[in-house]
């Protein structure tokens, strides 16, 4: 297997004590598959996919599980293989375009340092080569003549391109994909969509595509992994969690995204009551009972086993959910 | 109620001393439409399309450049907002009120809720002093629901969603007739979304009072607007019954901006094979037509203030760049 998280817990270090923000998470990725992490703030989606790559701030740990690159073991990792694995194996892309680039640096110098931190021998025509490939690439228009602009004079979207023409300068094997086109456009989302798709098909790349919004991860991932608290809730096949979504919590969310087209009626929206766990005061038991219309007393009390069935889900009224509890009319 | 005719605004560059001279954002180009009653009228359009400066010229966060905008309200008196004085200008922002859409940056952390919610409410004429005051903005945390007792804590006890109810609370207290929304469910989790909108579905046939909703979202809009105006480089393209827009979207640009939403494709269900990819699957697409960037916006665009065509009834299309 290209990737594998296997139980991974992380904490971080707060005046009021450890924050548990990653409670055991499980998953695994091959080459070309795309897995869609979905969840709320707080769900410790975020946080679970910079652990792969290390990148904790000073506060935080990985203080259980264990992450597998091609079998081998990433924490125990010395910095020089760290630094040798972060880049050329994984490599990430954030939310805002705009903030990720130096802006006293034109995008060919931004190029030009990813391409030479990798290999500082590479000669400046196959420099200026590599740059204008990645750019062409990632459809980035007038590639040559953009390589001289500085990042404030592209737009969100062109940006957000040229993040992942650098994030592919070292050639990875797994993009992480953090949130990257929450701050754009819809018509922009879809152009971005359908590029990491398509290098997805060229490169044979594994993308894992963090998000909060279940309908684009539905056009997108291979296979869905739900967070809730820091726990995986539901993981499994995309179509099989969007079709038969086992854990309330995956249909309390289906049900309550709006969908073009299917909502016209003001009547027909589902609501969840309540609000996202607060990290800082765990409550025993599953984190989503205090707002589950099927939690009973046992929810509360111990946070329930992961259960393969069709999925995997973490939930102990497996099997026994009516599957017209939050049908649409 | 509220009648807008021939809109334009533009923002100047000249920033400082070494900004470029005479040069212009043209933000809202020859905007035109009007709204019943009551109605919800939604606002759509990309970043940069000119909704929010549409909706700020409303309560006169700027002077008007050029065009009219005319509010009427219930007791018939005639607001012509370019022109208010500034006492009636007060008095029409009482009945025309603004929710922002992030309540983290929109809600002053130093005050308690109480003075959050009576805070312009005790310059407005209406003010009934501070007892009954208090006890209105009481009423008003119930309607939203929460509690009375959250009148004296401060804004950073609240979770996002809660705060968004506060400032629903601060706009309604003032019995306005007009709630500006504008992206107030952006920056709220999905689950939370839902229970915003059904909120203000709920006070709204409660008051009677009409929304001009701006989002980026379709689905939100289409969900809870009656009409939705489409907006591209400060110009109106199409205006339509929500339902109609996501039906026989006519103006090429609605099309470009409908067929960019993700959707749960139904087979996505079913099938988890051929579930994958929907969105690479669908033959075509948005992706690469003519509004793939937005041109600059320092150059004003021709045609600004050209009348839509009625092309059924209730649906106006704009005849630019249609060919």
């Amino acid at each position: 297997m290209l990737l594998e998280v296997d139980h991974l817990e992380v904490e971080f270090a707060t005046g009021q004590g450890p924050l548990h923000a990653v409670r055991g998470v499980s998953f695994e990725i091959g080459e070309g598959e795309v897995l869609g992490v979905v969840g709320e703030s707080g769900s410790g989606k975020s946080v679970t996919a910079h652990s792969i790559l290390r990148l904790l701030p000073g506060n935080g740990a990985i203080v259980g599980g264990d992450i597998r690159y091609r079998g081998g073991s990433v924490l125990q990792y010395s910095p020089a293989a760290l630094r040798s694995f972060r880049g050329p194996k994984v490599s990430i892309i954030f939310q805002e375009p705009g903030r990720s680039f130096d802006p006293i640096y034109t995008v060919g110098k931004a190029l030009e340092e990813t391409l030479r931190a990798h290999n500082p021998e590479m000669p400046e025509t196959e420099v200026r080569e590599r740059s204008i490939q990645l750019l062409r690439e990632t459809h980035v228009p007038y590639a040559e003549q953009r390589l001289h602009n500085y990042p404030h004079q592209f737009s969100g979207g062109l940006l957000q391109r040229i993040m992942i023409a650098l994030a592919l300068a070292s050639d990875p094997d797994v993009l992480i994909a953090d949130e990257p086109t929450t701050a754009l456009d819809v018509t922009i989302q879809a152009q971005i969509i359908e590029l990491l798709l398509e290098l997805k098909e060229k490169r044979n790349l594994a993308i894992i595509f963090i998000t909060h919004n279940l309908a684009l991860i539905s056009e997108i991932a291979d296979r869905i992994l739900v967070m809730y608290g820091g726990l995986a809730m539901e993981y499994g096949a995309a179509g099989e969690v969007l079709a038969h979504p086992r854990h309330p919590y995956t249909r309390a969310l289906l049900a309550s995204i709006l969908i073009l087209g299917e909502h016209y009626s003001k009547e027909t929206l589902h609501t969840v009551s309540g609000g996202t766990p607060d990290p800082r005061r765990p409550e025993p038991g599953c984190p989503f009972a205090p707002r589950c219309p099927l939690a009973r007393a046992a929810c509360r009390e111990t946070v329930p086993a992961l259960v393969a069935d069709g999925t995997y889900h973490r939930c102990i009224l497996a099997g026994e959910k009516p599957e017209d509890l939050y049908a649409r009319d | 109620m509220l009648e807008i005719s021939k809109l334009y605004k533009a923002f100047s560059l000249e920033a400082g001393f070494f900004a470029p001279v005479g040069r212009y954002v043209y933000a809202v180009n020859g905007v035109s439409f009007t709204m019943k009653r009551g109605e919800i009228f939604g606002l759509v359009g990309e970043s940069g399309c000119g909704k929010t400066t549409t909706a700020r010229l409303v309560v006169r966060t700027y002077p008007i450049d050029d065009g009219s905008i005319v509010f009427t309200d219930n007791e018939g008196a005639v607001f012509d907002v370019g022109r208010l004085d500034h006492k009636r200008l007060k008095l029409l922002r009482s009945k025309v009120k603004y929710i922002f859409q992030d309540p983290a940056k929109s809600l002053n952390p130093r005050m308690t809720i109480l003075e959050v919610l009576t805070a312009g409410y005790r310059y407005q004429e209406s003010w009934p002093g501070k007892r009954q005051a208090r006890e209105e903005a009481a009423e008003m945390l119930r309607e939203v629901g929460l509690s009375p007792d959250d009148l004296e804590r401060r804004p950073a006890d609240f979770s996002g969603g809660q705060r968004q109810r506060i400032s629903i609370a601060r706009a309604l207290i003032t019995q306005p007739e007009l709630l500006i929304c504008d992206e107030v469910v952006s920056a709220l989790d999905v689950s939370i979304q839902g229970q915003i909108l059904q909120l203000l579905l709920r006070l709204r046939e409660q008051y009677g009072f009409g929304m001009l909703f701006i989002a980026h979202d379709l689905a939100v809009v289409s969900y809870i607007c009656d009409r939705v105006g489409v907006m591209y480089r400060g110009m109106l393209m199409e205006i339509a019954p929500a339902q109609r827009l996501i039906e026989a979207p006519t103006h090429p640009y609605t099309k470009h901006l409908y067929a960019s939403v993700p959707t749960l494709e139904p087979v996505a269900a079913g099938d988890p094979e051929a579930g994958q990819h929907a969105r690479g699957r669908r033959a075509g697409g948005a992706r690469t037509t003519r509004f793939g960037e937005v041109p600059d916006p320092t150059v004003p665009p021709a045609g600004a203030g050209t009348e839509l065509m009625q092309v059924a009834e209730d649906h106006y299309v704009s005849a630019l760049f249609s060919a």
